[in-house]
């Protein structure tokens, strides 16, 4: 749920980047932090373990420009991807206004790919979203490696509803802003159609 | 109720801030943050400049998901109150109305028991000003219905 201060004439809106474990959301992130001017963005936060798994979420805000003299800014989290923290993943889909589901494009993680996008329709149903109209964006991780699926079939698993996709290689930033941007421009017209 | 969205006049975070205000003086409290469920900052008073607030807010939201999680697990609805007692400053969190998090910083000059005690007792007038937000939300057109294309594609430029 998204949040307009006419105090401070600012918008607030947050970003999950869902996905199966390993597949580079908080590489998404930790590339957005690097290449994002200091002024426009805050500290990024990880609660992960030692071993640098996340372990509830990481955090980053971003401020963006100025619409209409509100600045613009947008909450990323990433969620843990392993199937056993699913009570995490619910509490952090609570008041989502979009979602990048990061997917792995490897072979090997074909199944964790397909669980991961069936688990997060069943989690945001049970925030009281409606699954086929939350603002969604789909980016095919792992380009840079051998052995991925190709787009098409990547497509055909994961992308039913045929929203906006992106292939990339996030360790490489290829993909990561175009996919950001994508979803934030989802957003905004989601909350404006919203609000007629 | 998800796919409204939380809007803030500027009469009631005038309405919110004062309370908050109140509450640090009457409480001997360093920092008040009064916080939006979902991890953003709504108001905050106090010598609250040498700290991350937007940091501070989203890990405040974290927090009282995370122990509101737990609390279904042991048939309770929800941890209303918590409290971390650190070496110099503790800090007090609170929910209120299930909607809005009141965190409360302090230090010796204070004690638990005496922000408890203000903390319980500012709840309902936050409350309050929280139920008029949402009816007042309703009113004047915002300026989100006028945005256009143009408008969103100018934040890439
Ligand atoms: N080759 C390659 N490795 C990647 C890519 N994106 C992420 N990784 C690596 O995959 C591993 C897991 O990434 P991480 O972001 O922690 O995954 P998360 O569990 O989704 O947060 C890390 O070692 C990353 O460096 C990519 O596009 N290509
Ligand atoms: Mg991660």
């Amino acid at each position: 749920m998204s949040f307009i201060n006419y105090s401070s004439r600012e918008i607030n809106c947050k970003i999950v980047y869902y996905g199966p474990g390993l597949c580079g959301k908080t590489t998404n992130l930790q590339y957005i932090y690097k290449r994002m001017n200091p002024d426009a963005r805050g500290k990024m936060i990880s609660l992960a373990t030692e071993t640098e798994r996340t372990l509830f979420f990481d955090f980053l805000p971003l401020t963006l420009g100025e619409v209409r003299g509100f600045k613009t800014r947008f909450h990323l989290y990433t969620v843990p991807g392993q199937v056993f923290y699913d009570a995490s993943r619910r509490l952090i889909l609570r008041g989502v206004d979009g979602v990048v589901f990061c997917a792995d494009s490897q072979l090997t993680r074909t199944d964790a790919n397909l669980e991961s996008m069936e688990n997060l329709r069943v989690n945001l149903e049970e925030q009281g979203y409606n699954p086929d109209k939350v603002p969604l964006v789909i980016q095919y991780n792992k380009r840079d490696l051998p052995n991925v699926a190709s787009v098409s079939e990547l497509h055909a698993l994961l992308n039913q509803r045929n929203v906006p996709e992106f292939e990339a290689a996030a360790s490489t930033g290829i993909g990561v802003f175009e996919t950001l941007k994508s979803a934030i421009k989802l957003i905004l017209n989601d909350l404006k159609r919203g609000a007629r | 109720m998800n796919r409204a969205h939380f809007i803030l006049r500027e009469r009631e975070y005038g309405a919110f801030l004062s309370v908050l205000r109140k509450l640090r003086t009457d409480a001997f409290a360093k920092v008040v943050f009064l916080v939006d469920k979902n991890g953003t900052l709504v108001a905050s008073t106090g010598e609250a400049s040498g700290f991350d607030t937007t940091a501070l807010a989203s890990l405040a939201a974290g927090n009282i998901a995370a122990t509101g999680g737990l609390a279904n697990l042991i048939g309770e609805k929800e941890f209303s109150i918590l409290f971390h007692e650190g070496e110099r400053d503790h800090m007090h969190i609170s929910l209120v109305a299930e909607r809005l998090i009141l965190v409360v910083i302090f230090d010796r000059r204070s004690s638990v028991g005496l922000v408890r005690l203000r903390v319980r007792r500012v709840s309902e007038e936050l409350a309050k000003i929280l139920a008029a937000a949402q009816e007042d939300a309703g009113g004047e057109g915002g300026v989100i219905e006028e945005l256009t294309e143009e408008d969103i594609e100018s934040l890439f430029k």
